[in-house]
């Protein structure tokens, strides 16, 4: 590992000055994603700046502005703590299902909330500093378009740019509409919708998401919503346990009777972001929650899916995990 | 314990020993403290006849905690050093240490404590497994020097003096391992499990995780299938799984769990 500078920030403005002052410097959270990039010499700051112990860790009602009654969930918290934080266990069981999904119990008491967002892809290529990757080295090529890239995406990829984003917890947040709130240092907190935080690559994979150059993710915003019955998150993978999606699903419906007013479905696995299915959306809302409307939005989902040499599997699989998400989630997650 | 980059102070009788046997080291041995090299030099010296008070002077010296070599070198010659100071099974440590040591180095290879295990160093096999504060992370991917002011247990720390923990107890009674690496950090993480589980904390498996408004978690019983769950982090190449899971099974629910074999075809 290169040598960095190791520094605490004893509050908020002084993390954002600190980093502000130093283009190298990172924030340092639960660190389970970056030291290891950091230790295989793919991320290279010259400063951490130590944000763990700064008091952002609250989960508590909203209690007004745009997502009043809805739950905000700190930034810094952990994710063991979110997963099974009561308001989260009753109002969004989806999150904590999605949280739960991810890593192992040692990750998770590590990892933050703000940091879950944040990671970067697990595509070989990128881990791999021999190997071209644009997404770390921009204007090296794509080692994974013509390569090995069964993991990789099916919706939403560039030339430039194959990979998947891992996060299970995103996934979940994708279909919530969150709103991820940070700070900078200078100006007033923002508040990016959640379908607006991560980019798909384009040109510059190099970039995950809309985060400007050192802000910083305050909190999460859950707005208010009814899905809390009828809500499933879906994680298939090579192995039962500690390993990253092919696909994942999540879904949240609102029922009237056995009629649905309104859907949620967000895959990963398939895309360089969590990828909302709206058009499966759309297609479910006003039908009967029944199979046939399941399997034909799944099918107009998957329809607009580009496969690779190696993942041509993965169009299947979601059409079919879609479908299987849906009745969990009408089941109240009993198959 | 010592903090081992002090040199520590050595009595009269013991300067005039290291005087008499070993002059040529006196000046290092002041300096920087008594380090493996001179340690094992004294032990081939003192194999032969010894007069009374260097006998003595000898025992304690052959007693006491040794110097490390390079790793110790005085805090002005690391680079970017970090101040720390945390407790480590219940005992108070100072040191100084570069910012890029992870915990798992730290306690490995400045603390002596080789118990917590060296396995991917890449937070993908559970081997160094260590309980910060009360609850179990990775010690390879957590930095020393974010732990400053927190309490770290690793397997050194799990029994009681010479009693062991009952998760300990379990493993032995029912085979958990087979070369032993990946115990420790197994060890540690189902003691954590067992705190995990008694407050209510979830698991992918636990069915719908939805707690009805104004309801708290309740205690978690941990079936095979919650262990195999909440234990996923902790790889054990030996493949000694079914007999982790009996072990963590009967200490949770503390009757006797009968081993079960399932043979293929």
């Amino acid at each position: 590992m290169r040598p960095f500078q190791y520094t605490r920030a004893q509050d908020v403005p002084t993390a954002l000055k600190r980093r502000e002052a130093n283009p190298n410097a990172q924030f340092l959270a639960g660190g389970t994603n970056l030291l290891d990039l950091m230790k295989e010499d793919v991320e290279r700051p010259d400063e951490l700046i130590d944000i763990s112990r700064l008091s952002l860790s609250q989960i508590k009602t909203i209690a007004s502005g745009p997502n009043a009654g809805g739950v905000s969930i700190g930034g810094l918290g952990k994710n063991t703590d979110a997963a099974n934080h009561p308001l989260v266990r009753q109002n969004y069981p989806l999150l904590s299902q999605a949280i739960l999904a991810g890593a192992s119990g040692q990750l998770r008491n590590m990892a933050t909330n703000g940091g879950n967002l944040l990671q970067r892809t697990r595509c070989p290529y990128f881990y791999d500093v021999s190997m071209p990757c644009n997404k770390r080295a921009p204007g090296t090529g794509c080692g994974a378009l013509e390569g090995i890239n069964r993991m990789h995406a099916i919706f939403g990829w560039s030339e430039q740019c194959v990979a998947v984003y891992p996060s299970d917890m995103a996934v979940a947040l994708a279909a919530l509409d969150a709103v991820v709130k940070v700070q900078g240092a200078e100006g007033p907190e923002r508040a990016i919708p959640f379908a607006d935080f991560h980019r798909l690559p384009e040109s510059t994979p190099e970039k995950d998401t809309n985060l400007n150059a050192g802000e910083l993710i305050t909190a999460l915003e859950l707005p208010k919503n009814q899905f809390a019955a009828h809500s499933y998150y879906l994680k298939v993978r090579d192995r039962a346990s500690y390993a990253f999606a092919l696909v994942s699903v999540a879904v949240g419906l609102e029922l009237n009777k056995n009629r649905i007013t309104r859907a949620r479905i967000a895959l990963g696995g398939v895309a360089h972001k969590p990828w909302r299915a709206y058009r499966a959306e759309e297609l479910l809302v006003g039908k009967e929650a029944t199979e046939v409307h399941f399997v034909a939005a799944a099918a107009a989902e998957m329809a607009e899916a580009k496969p690779l040499a190696h993942n041509g599997f993965k169009v299947e699989l979601g059409r079919r995990s879609i479908v299987r998400a849906l009745h969990m989630a009408l089941n109240e997650g009993k198959s | 314990m010592m903090e081992e980059n002090e040199a520590p102070q050595l009595t009269e009788d013991e300067k005039k020993l290291f005087e008499d046997l070993m002059p040529e080291d006196l000046d290092e041995i002041l300096d920087t403290g008594v380090n493996r090299r001179h340690f094992l030099k004294l032990l081939t010296l003192t194999g032969g006849g010894l007069l009374a008070y260097q006998a003595a002077a000898a025992e304690q010296v052959l007693t006491r905690p040794l110097s490390l070599p390079p790793e110790a070198l005085p805090p002005s010659t690391l680079e970017n050093a970090v101040d720390l100071s945390l407790r480590i099974n219940g005992t108070s440590q100072k040191l100084t240490v570069d910012s890029r040591m992870t915990l798992l180095d730290t306690l490995r290879e400045r603390l002596g404590l080789t118990g917590s295990k060296k396995g991917c160093d890449h937070g993908q096999c559970g081997a160094c497994t260590v309980l910060v504060d009360g609850r179990r992370v990775l010690s390879c991917l957590t930095l020393a020097a974010s732990c400053e002011g927190q309490s770290v247990k690793t397997i050194e720390g799990i029994a009681q003096g010479n009693t062991l923990h009952p998760m300990q107890q379990a493993f032995l009674k029912h085979d958990g391992f087979q070369c032993g690496f990946c115990t420790p950090g197994q060890i540690c993480s189902a003691v954590a499990v067992l705190d995990e589980a008694q407050k209510g904390e979830a698991s992918y498996v636990t069915g719908p995780v939805r707690l009805k408004a104004g309801a708290k978690p309740s205690p978690v019983r941990l079936s095979e299938e919650e262990i195999r769950e909440r234990m996923s982090g902790n790889l054990c190449r030996c493949g000694a799984y079914p007999n982790i899971v009996a072990a963590i099974r009967e200490v949770q629910s503390g009757k006797p769990v009968e081993q079960t074999w399932n043979f293929v075809g």
